[in-house]
């Protein structure tokens, strides 16, 4: 009986029972091998929708491996990730049109302005320009969206890399150091879109040694460095 | 698809924003070019016999100078994580970047040879036969290219390497190129010397494609 009622539900019903279904990130048991270093093991984690997971630790002590090995740019040496309780790796095509990786440099190409650069992202995630002005807005970069990037400051370079993250929907953000270079209105700027996304029932991962203005925080203590 | 289409545009508005990198290539091609009068004297006949060894040599190092950039630049300002995060296989991804890496060297080169022909005396014959076969041969440059660029990646001095690495891959593209461009001037068919270089060129699209892709994905572990 509750299989016919499944199978009778229309497309979009279906979409609607699969959006109230909250995601859910996870990892357990990894370990990172970097350089014949092991960086961290028998590491496990839980991301669920709605709640920052906020990586701390001191310099060395694996964040930044972690976020790549979350983005599945690093292979982990033992451990899986899940995605909603399926492995990540069963597909990793799925897994990188869910995410936004943000790492250390802002790959921003300076001969294009700022609304260029973040074209070009939101067509690499196969998404229309559509979501490029409210970006440039919600980041406070419209009067510098015609600017190219080599004129732009090293904190403005930030704030033009973190609006890639609202220049294409993804559900998962990975950010390595998100505050790095932010004035206190910018802090204020990523705050919002970190909570909008999280009340949009998003995933945050994020690393980071300054304080962010979350409510809604987990915290993992990643152990101490060589 | 749209990815793909993303990057190809994305690399050819940035080479028309900064002209300058694929102009070296050509500048670099038309100079040596001009060298080899000065260098072996300029009596026409010997000129005529060597032109068309000249023009493929020096379009083999004139494609050299612009491979150190192809992923190098992606790589050290984040934009290569970011491309090889996008939902779509890396391999497409380097063959888009190919693409449009030809289009902006290979093609200027394949444009101004008859130029360079002229001046070396080659043989009015032998004009259409050149064109075809840098036309078959340069995108397999910028495909092994692409090999060794991506190799190259995390190598300190890799501009040095990169050369020695995938000149010898250059020889069957040199002989067969040479060849076909020969045979046109001694009143031969250059029919088996082009299909071979049509031939390497099927074998360059994919291999150069998997090969740079899987060399990317090592240098970014």
């Amino acid at each position: 009986m509750a299989g016919r009622f499944g199978g009778n539900l229309s497309p979009s019903a279906r979409f609607f029972v699969l959006a109230i279904m909250k995601a859910d990130f996870s990892g357990t048991g990894l370990a990172c091998i970097r350089g014949e270093r092991l960086v961290f093991e028998n590491l496990s984690f839980r991301a669920p929708a709605g709640e920052a997971l906020l990586l701390t630790g001191p310099n060395g002590s694996g964040k930044s491996s972690l976020l790549r090995l979350m983005a599945g740019l690093i292979a982990p040496a033992t451990g899986r990730l899940d995605w909603n309780g399926a492995p990540v790796g069963d597909d990793p095509d799925a897994h990188r049109a869910r995410l936004h990786y943000l790492g250390h440099l802002d790959a921003l190409k300076p001969a294009l302005t700022v609304s260029e650069n973040l074209e070009f992202y939101a067509a690499l995630h196969g998404c229309d320009a559509g979501g490029v002005g409210a970006a440039l807005a919600a980041f406070d970069l419209e009067r510098l969206a015609a600017t190219p990037a080599r004129f732009l400051s090293q904190g403005q370079r930030r704030r033009a890399a973190l609006a890639r993250l609202l220049a294409a929907p993804a559900p998962l953000w990975l950010l390595d150091e998100p505050t790095v270079g932010l004035d206190d209105a910018s802090l204020g700027h990523l705050a919002a879109v970190l909570s909008a996304h999280l009340a949009g029932d998003g995933c945050v991962v994020a690393a980071t040694h300054a304080p962010i203005a979350i409510a809604n925080a987990r915290r993992l203590e990643l152990g101490g460095g060589p | 698809m749209k990815p793909v289409l993303a990057l190809m545009r994305r690399d050819l508005r940035l080479a028309l924003r900064t002209p300058g990198d694929s102009g070296t290539v050509v500048l670099f091609f038309v100079l040596t070019c001009v060298l080899f009068p000065f260098g072996i004297g300029p009596e026409p006949n010997m000129l005529a016999r060597i032109a068309a060894g000249i023009i493929w040599v020096t379009a083999l190092l004139a494609s050299l100078l612009s491979f150190d950039r192809l992923f190098q630049l992606d790589a050290e300002d984040g934009s290569l994580d970011l491309i090889s995060l996008a939902p779509a296989p890396l391999e497409l991804l380097v063959l888009g970047k190919c693409l449009a890496h030809w289009l902006v060297t290979g093609l200027p080169l394949l444009v101004v040879s008859p130029l360079l022909g002229l001046m070396l005396n080659l043989p009015a014959s032998a004009y259409p036969v050149l064109m075809l076969a840098l036309a078959l041969g340069t995108p397999t440059l910028s495909l092994i290219g692409a090999i060794g660029a991506a190799l190259t990646l995390g190598a300190r001095r890799g501009g040095v390497l990169l050369p020695l690495l995938i000149l010898p891959l250059y020889i069957p593209i040199l002989i067969f190129g040479v060849a076909a461009v020969e045979a046109a001037i001694a009143g031969l068919s250059p029919r088996p010397h082009l299909l071979l270089l049509g031939g390497l060129l099927a074998l360059g699209l994919p291999l150069g494609p998997v090969a740079g892709a899987a060399a990317i994905r090592q240098a970014l572990e």
